[in-house]
């Protein structure tokens, strides 16, 4: 299953990297709350210990990683370091959450505007 | 690969509701926004009524040095843990709102400061039968500097206070937003988080 998805290619050392959208500094920086998570398309080693088993299991579908957290009731700063591993083993992937830096960005508060006059 | 596993232990504790468990695959990103306040103010019911899944439940972990300010934590070995409810709202299609029910007592804000990161805003919850156990949660906000609005939730049993009676209790800003909501009524608390946002595009169009 190594062609199907571009936007992360296998076998390369690097390609943690590409995944997180150059976020190199991921030790320092753990993966917030709400950056969403889901398993990669790769076969994993048989070795996987079972804490990184467990997270691997919730994240058949997108969700985030405080999700993940509740739904196994462990802290979110321990699934953080696990989803980190995952991340760097080429696991999962992520979907960054947004906006990745400024929270003054007003196209995003528009369109949670928009979505939230929606939902009424 | 991770089989689907049927026998999933944590599936029965956790009901999917509308939307199940997982997002729908079309969502590209996350945003949050932070619902503050003392203990009992209504925070996980406000969350509840917007969440399109049950709230769930997370203990976040302090261990930083913060915790200076709390005597009950002194040794450093000891850490202390803060319960954090939160739900998420999938709006747009594309995008999952989360909102995390973060309590407010100073002694927390090592654990809010990770949660801030990145959030929106906040909604400040006030109970007006005690307002001044939102102080901290107020203080929280403007030592982190961010933006927020403040939401009286209406209990039957409270009093009613003009709003400018409560602005000056809280020693809101002119400019902060003030809203009442029932954190019961879905329709009440999604407008609450209108006013919030709204507030937030003011504040950023500001600032530009």
């Amino acid at each position: 299953m190594t062609a199907e998805r571009p936007e992360a290619p296998r076998a390369s050392a690097i390609r943690p990297y590409v995944i997180t959208r150059g976020r190199t500094e991921s030790e320092g920086e753990p993966l917030s709350w709400e950056s969403l998570v889901m398993t990669a398309d790769a076969a994993f080693p048989a070795a996987l210990q079972p804490e990184h088993l467990a997270i691997l299991k919730q994240c058949e579908g997108l969700i985030s990683v405080a999700e993940v957290a509740a739904h196994l009731g462990q802290p979110p700063s321990v699934v953080q370091v696990l989803l980190s591993d995952l991340l760097r083993w080429g696991l999962i992937v992520t979907r960054p959450p947004i906006p990745p830096a400024e929270r003054a960005d007003v196209t995003m508060l528009r369109k949670v505007l928009h979505g939230l006059e929606s939902s009424l | 690969m991770v089989s689907k596993a049927p026998s999933e232990t944590l599936a029965g504790a956790h009901p999917p509701p509308a939307g199940g468990k997982y997002l729908d695959s079309n969502v590209a990103g996350a945003a949050k926004i932070l619902v503050v306040g003392p203990l009992g103010v209504g925070k996980t019911t406000l969350i509840g009524t917007v969440s399109e899944i049950e709230p769930l439940s997370t203990e976040a972990s302090m261990t930083r040095a913060g915790v200076r300010v709390d005597p009950d934590v002194d040794s450093g070995k000891r850490t202390t843990t803060v319960a954090l409810d939160f739900g998420r709202l999938t709006i747009d299609g594309d995008l999952v709102l989360y909102l995390f029910g973060t309590p407010g007592q100073q002694r927390f804000l090592p654990a809010w400061r990770d949660l801030a990161k990145g959030a929106l805003g906040a909604l400040a919850l006030v109970d007006t039968r005690d307002l001044a156990a939102s102080f901290d949660a107020l203080d929280n906000l403007e030592d982190l500097d961010l933006p927020f609005a403040v939401a009286v939730n209406v209990f039957p049993s409270g009093p009613r206070y003009d709003a400018d009676d409560i602005r000056a209790a809280l020693d809101l800003l002119p400019d902060t937003e003030l809203v009442t909501c029932d954190a019961r009524d879905r329709t009440s608390s999604i407008r609450a988080l209108i006013a919030l946002v709204r507030h937030l595009i003011h504040v950023a169009t500001e600032s530009s």
